[in-house]
């Protein structure tokens, strides 16, 4: 089964970063971009994803104000903030939210951990 | 606009901007160890500009006189690092690192300390996530506390020859519920720039990797 992820990050350098993991972790599974919080709304709206990969640090609304919004709205989605800033009040801010805090650089063990994770909670849920 | 032999293209000004967050995000987790309390920041925001124009910036936004903690740096790319706040915001700075409950004389006796170790934790942290970045090292020297007017940073009073580059980084934070503005500035010779220029190019290629999937609306 493929899900369908949502990259959220100011930087495309980040989001190609991203994606590089995504394409040896999950390459069949569809990813879409937006490069702040308004644009990704749209994607969501358009396109439902099933797991949104957040940085913190964004121009506009950031990460965690974001994911803390989409995860009342949507509880379905399974969300990731993705963040250099390793504070443990971000940390625990992310976790309090429903969301969980992947370090900076993301490596392919914290990704894809999260992705099975996501995965199996979206299945066991009858989510396709 | 002249052809510029060293302007950076709009990707490797974001990859730049991403390595200064990456850097400044990681400064603000080693800070919060230090004040045991949340560092805040801002997005920063990085351009690239000439002496002149870095030197008009700072006198166009802060007061005249400045401090700054100044660290050279010398490997594949050489030049000087500078953290710049308005000297009216220094003792912010201080009292948000060390508390406020001193008396004012401590704090004075330990605000070149302060500044100093900010210094180091801000610029090593920039400097040394670039180099990881770019898989090279950088030799960097022990933190300075400066104070005067921009001219001495930037100008004539500050060595350098006059086509150096300024690469400009804004930075807020906010300690101890404390607003701080501060600046991030390396300067560059121009072949240290084209370094640098090629170095960002040798990045992204690694970071796209194979393939990169087009976005249908990428920004």
């Amino acid at each position: 089964m493929t899900h369908k992820v949502l990259i959220v990050d100011d930087s495309k350098l980040a989001r190609m970063a991203v994606i590089k993991a995504l394409n040896a972790l999950r390459p069949d599974w569809p990813r879409i971009e937006a490069s702040n919080a308004e644009e990704a709304l749209a994607r969501i709206n358009e396109q439902e994803p099933d797991i949104i990969l957040l940085d913190f640090n964004m121009p506009g609304k950031d990460g965690l104000l974001f994911a803390a919004e989409l995860s009342q709205q949507n509880p379905r989605i399974a969300i990731a903030v993705i963040s250099a800033n390793r504070q443990a009040e971000v940390i625990n801010r992310t976790e309090a939210v429903g969301a969980t805090f992947l370090p900076k650089p993301l490596t392919e063990k914290a990704l894809g951990d999260f992705l099975n994770a996501a995965a199996a909670q979206q299945q066991s849920n009858g989510v396709r | 606009m002249a052809a510029d032999p060293v302007l950076l293209t709009e990707m490797e000004l974001d990859a730049l901007t991403e390595l200064v967050n990456l850097g400044v995000s990681n400064a603000a987790t080693s800070l919060r160890d230090l004040v045991r309390e949340e560092v805040v920041l801002s997005v920063p925001r990085v351009i690239v500009v000439t002496r002149e124009q870095a030197l008009a910036n700072l006198n166009e936004r802060v007061a005249k006189r400045l401090v700054a903690v100044r660290q050279d740096f010398e490997g594949d790319i050489r030049g000087r690092a500078l953290l710049i706040f308005p000297e009216a915001k220094s003792m912010e700075l201080v009292r948000g690192i060390i508390g406020s409950d001193l008396a004012a004389e401590d704090i004075m006796e330990l605000e070149q300390e302060a500044l100093a170790e900010t210094g180091n934790i801000m610029l090593n942290s920039c400097l040394g996530t670039i180099a990881d970045n770019f898989e090279r090292s950088l030799r960097i020297s022990l933190p300075e506390v400066i104070y005067g007017e921009g001219d001495e940073f930037f100008g004539t009073k500050s060595g350098g020859k006059p086509d150096d580059r300024v690469i400009f980084m804004y930075i807020n934070f906010a300690i101890r519920h404390r607003d701080i503005q501060g600046y991030i500035a390396m300067l560059l010779d121009l072949p240290s720039l084209a370094t640098l220029k090629s170095l960002l190019v040798a990045l992204i290629e690694r970071t796209a990797g194979s393939p990169i999937i087009a976005p249908p609306h990428d920004s």
